[in-house]
């Protein structure tokens, strides 16, 4: 085994590792590579934009996603034009609701819960909430959301009562679709910025619901 | 173009190559929910041309109980999925 054959500019990385190769390098990864070279060569993409695309892709967050949410729990009106106009009502709070062509809010309430799924592929709102979890891409929840969601999402821990109608929307083509879940109860006192911190990714793909804060130790 | 409201079903072809509409939908019967704008067509446009002319996309609703022949769950639970206006057909 040779240990650490490469020079590191920073000098707190000093510990002895094996060479850095690809070894094992998945499936997907080792497709991806070839398909990007190919594209390369053939001048369709340069790595540039590749570098650009992916660059901006990690560089979105869920938190872009929340504030919109949480606005809409304060903000009535505001709720009414996010759910007629997604893409304005992120314009309107300087949030980048990315190349797509349409975003689509989806509103939960007592009465209807939508769950999210793209069985076709893995389409998702990035600009709003940033590189899809890997569960969304993978084929078991992209099969088991639209055959047995019910199941699936006790999986995540969310049970739903029989009279409220379940919604699986499956994005399978140019619409980008985000849940607004329904805000939880006892968040009367909280502030805006506060109730964003309430909700998560995966509440905002429909699997989840936005935790009730414990009350803070005094 | 079909309107909001409208019943529809979802072509039961076989396609050669890319395309956006799944299988488990073909044949099956819905309701058209929203009529969104129009939009390149995939089938021609994954293959280097110009995708057009656009397809209306809509949103159309469908029964769970009416995709899933042994569906477990609420009678009341239902699949919203984008279509493309060439796969629909009337019903």
């Amino acid at each position: 085994m040779s240990l650490h054959d490469h020079d590191h500019d920073d000098r707190d990385h000093d510990h002895p590792h094996e060479p850095l190769t690809i070894v094992g390098e998945p499936v997907a990864a080792a497709r991806v590579r070839a398909l990007v070279d190919l594209l390369v060569e053939k001048g369709v993409v340069g790595r540039d934009d590749v570098r650009q695309r992916i660059d901006w892709l990690v560089s979105r967050s869920p938190s872009d996603g929340a504030r919109l949410v949480a606005r809409s729990w304060v903000d009535p009106e505001f709720r009414q034009r996010l759910l007629a106009d997604t893409r304005a009502a992120a314009f309107e709070l300087d949030l980048d609701p990315g190349p797509s062509p349409v975003v689509i809010a989806l509103e939960n309430t007592e009465t209807v819960h939508h769950m999210v799924v793209c069985t076709l592929c893995s389409c998702y709102p990035k600009a709003l909430l940033g590189p899809p979890p890997d569960w969304y891409k993978d084929f078991p929840y992209r099969s088991r959301a639209v055959s047995e969601p019910r199941a699936v999402l006790e999986e995540f821990g969310v049970h739903l009562d029989a009279d409220v109608e379940l919604r699986v929307v499956d994005s399978t083509a140019d619409i980008r679709y985000l849940v607004i879940p329904q805000r939880p109860s006892g968040t009367e006192a909280l502030r805006e910025d506060e109730l964003a911190a309430l909700v998560t990714r995966d509440s905002m793909i429909g699997v989840a619901i936005p935790a009730v804060p414990s009350p803070a130790a005094s | 173009m079909y309107q909001r409201g409208q019943e529809v079903r979802v072509a039961a072809r076989q396609h050669e190559g890319h395309h956006r509409t799944p299988a488990y939908l073909k044949g099956k019967q819905g309701t058209v929910t929203r009529v969104h704008a129009s939009f390149l067509n995939p089938e021609t446009h994954a293959y280097g041309t110009d995708g057009l002319p656009e397809q209306a996309l809509y949103l159309v609703s469908f029964a769970q109980s009416d995709v899933w022949p042994e569906h477990h769950g609420d009678a009341a639970d239902r699949l919203y999925v984008d279509v493309f206006e060439h796969w629909l057909e009337e019903a």
